[in-house]
């Protein structure tokens, strides 16, 4: 709670990566990451689900009464999950169909319920807001690079757009074929380790004593 | 004087501490102990080992192990030409072909995988690890003939750095590396990795091409025995169970020799570098499971048909008998060995994705070993405990 709160924005960005470093967040981390888009998306919608909880939390937290504040958090990330399910049906149906229930489960995300419980319960609004944006682009930021790695080496598209296809079958080799295991979760998990493996050889805090 | 003696006094103090090469000590230090026994020599005190068979020397045996599967494969790739195109070119040509498409795939496997060994060795400054020059040669072995050089390559690449340097390297792997290569092939390039026409080379040795002026003959099919058994087109009845014995079928490219990968097997016996206890467990096994499978299904292939087609032999006699990711104590290593016989077989039977298990149940038993390691252990512990207490 005596982070400054540069550290409350910046923090999760990184080197305290909720998915990378604390680990949570994993089973969307592999379902969704198998294109790029999707995992934009799904990024964004965390992002904007928990910033508002975390807000709304806050702005309760001294009438919560103590026993109850689970079902509390449980309310208020329900409504927005729906409300962000309801905006992407309306206005991104094909990505909203690929994403299919892992925007419903949004709600039971571990990263959610953590910054709500640790964070937003004994903070102010503003920091609140920071730390829930924090968090959030810290789990897209991880979800981008993964399925960057996936979409190009699995599926050869970047974006959807067919860079492979395009650049070097077009110069006539043919013989190029793209990796199958990248489309399998156990890619994703085999690539979070390497990201994970490059940010304790970089931070040397972070490596077990 | 001596060539060892030259190397030793005048080529070594350029690797070691302080000398102009310091950084490529690891590389020196691995082809020095590779060609000539060391002279380290243990100090006046502590424990004295009279012995110099140390993993080099063991990997040797290995490897010469491998030849008559390797040589006969090399043959096989080159009968299997001959019969595509229906022409006869004489036993030393087939050999010479099989061995040109067999030799490229041995070098980009050791120039990946020893390179990256290297490279890790040499920043950590420690020795080169051994234990890759078996996997470097069991690599292109257990690949279907057509596979692209590049996808030997990556696989290798991934299964050095992954099955094998992230967890400290030679002897601390949970998985065999050789067969994590293959698996990743398997599951990245599965074009690549069965149907008809990987397992028979039609075209020109070195990439495949069409050869001009021939055809592949009408009727001719490159399906191995076991995708016939997974598309139903198997006759156990009409099919020459000497020829799967021999080896003169389709498939991956050491594999399909029973009977050279057993003068294999009988070297690694004397010299007791394999363990029987597993070879024999692994047989027995499949053995029990294909006659149960066989007493069921009549278009099953029969019980000498299951222990002789694909890769069963050879992974019961070069995979299993892993002594880094195998079972350590002498029961595991009976239940080890006829979890891997069983499953290879109930794989190959019931999952028609997968044609051939053996891969798979080798895998698996891999990753079961250290549990029934620890209750083997902890058997003995409770037998002992009772003996105490009475």
């Amino acid at each position: 709670m005596a982070e400054k709160k540069p550290g409350v924005f910046t923090g999760p960005l990184w080197t305290n990566n909720p998915v990378v470093v604390q680990v949570l967040g994993i089973c969307s981390a592999l379902a969704v990451t198998t294109q790029m888009k999707p995992a934009l998306v799904m990024g964004i919608s965390l992002t904007c689900v928990l910033a508002f909880a975390n807000v709304i939390i806050s702005l309760l937290r001294n009438t919560i009464p103590n026993r109850i504040r689970i079902i509390v958090q449980l309310v208020v990330v329900a409504a927005l999950v729906i409300i962000v399910n309801q905006i992407l049906k309306a206005y991104a149906f094909e990505v909203s169909k690929q994403l299919s229930v892992y925007v419903g489960l949004i709600i039971t995300n571990c990263i959610l319920m953590g910054r709500l419980e640790a964070f937003a319960l004994g903070n102010k609004p503003w920091p609140a807001l920071l730390d829930g944006l924090g968090n959030g682009l810290g789990y897209a930021i991880i979800l981008f690079v993964v399925a960057t790695f996936r979409e190009f080496f699995g599926s050869g598209t970047l974006f959807g757009f067919d860079v492979i296809a395009r650049f070097v079958n077009e110069a006539g080799y043919d013989g190029y074929q793209n990796c199958g295991f990248f489309v399998m979760p156990s890619a994703a998990l085999i690539l979070l380790g390497c990201i994970i493996w490059y940010l304790r050889a970089k931070n040397p805090d972070l490596q077990d004593k | 004087m001596k060539l060892n003696d030259f190397i030793e006094e005048k080529i070594a103090p350029n690797f070691e501490k302080g000398g102009k090469y310091e950084k490529f000590w690891s590389i020196y230090d691995s082809f020095h102990t590779f060609l000539f026994v060391p002279r380290h020599t243990a100090g006046r005190k502590g424990v004295q080992v009279h012995d110099s068979v140390d993993s080099k020397r063991v990997i040797i045996m290995v490897i010469l192990a491998l030849v008559p599967a390797l040589l006969f494969g090399c043959w096989n790739v080159g009968y299997q030409h001959d019969l595509a195109l229906g022409i006869n070119d004489g036993w030393f040509m087939q050999f010479l072909y099989g061995f040109g498409a067999f030799l490229p795939k041995v070098v980009v496997s050791y120039v990946v995988g020893l390179g990256i060994e290297m490279a890790v060795a040499a920043c950590k400054r420690e020795e080169v690890a051994e234990g890759f020059l078996a996997t470097g040669l069991l690599i292109p072995m257990i690949v279907p003939v057509n596979t692209p050089l590049w996808m030997i390559a990556v696989a290798t690449a991934f299964s050095v750095v992954f099955a094998k340097e992230i967890f400290g390297g030679t002897g601390m792997n949970i998985f065999n590396p050789a067969l994590i290569t293959r698996a990743f092939l398997f599951f990245a390039y599965p074009k690549a990795m069965s149907g008809d026409n990987v397992f028979v080379r039609t075209g020109n040795w070195w990439n495949n091409d069409p050869i001009e002026g021939t055809t592949v003959i009408d009727g001719f099919s490159g399906a191995t025995p076991l995708a016939q058994v997974a598309d139903g087109s198997f006759d156990a009845a009409t099919y020459s169970t000497m020829d799967a014995f021999l080896g003169c079928i389709p498939g991956s490219i050491a594999e399909t020799s029973t009977l050279a990968i057993l003068l294999g097997a009988a070297l690694l016996l004397i010299t007791k570098v394999a363990s029987w206890r597993i070879m024999l467990s692994v047989f027995a096994g499949g053995a029990v499971m294909s006659a149960i499978i066989g007493a069921c299904s009549e278009s099953a292939p029969t019980v000498a048909q299951q222990l002789c087609l694909g890769g069963f032999a050879f992974a019961a006699v070069f995979m299993a008998t892993d002594p880094v990711t195998g079972c350590r104590t002498n029961t595991g290593k009976f239940i080890y060995g006829a979890f891997i016989g069983v499953m290879a077989i109930i794989i190959r039977m019931f999952n028609t994705g997968y044609p051939e298990g053996a891969m798979m149940a080798v895998l698996l038993g891999n990753a079961v070993a250290p549990l029934i390691d620890y209750y083997v252990v902890d058997a003995n512990i409770n037998k002992r405990a009772k003996r105490v207490k009475a």
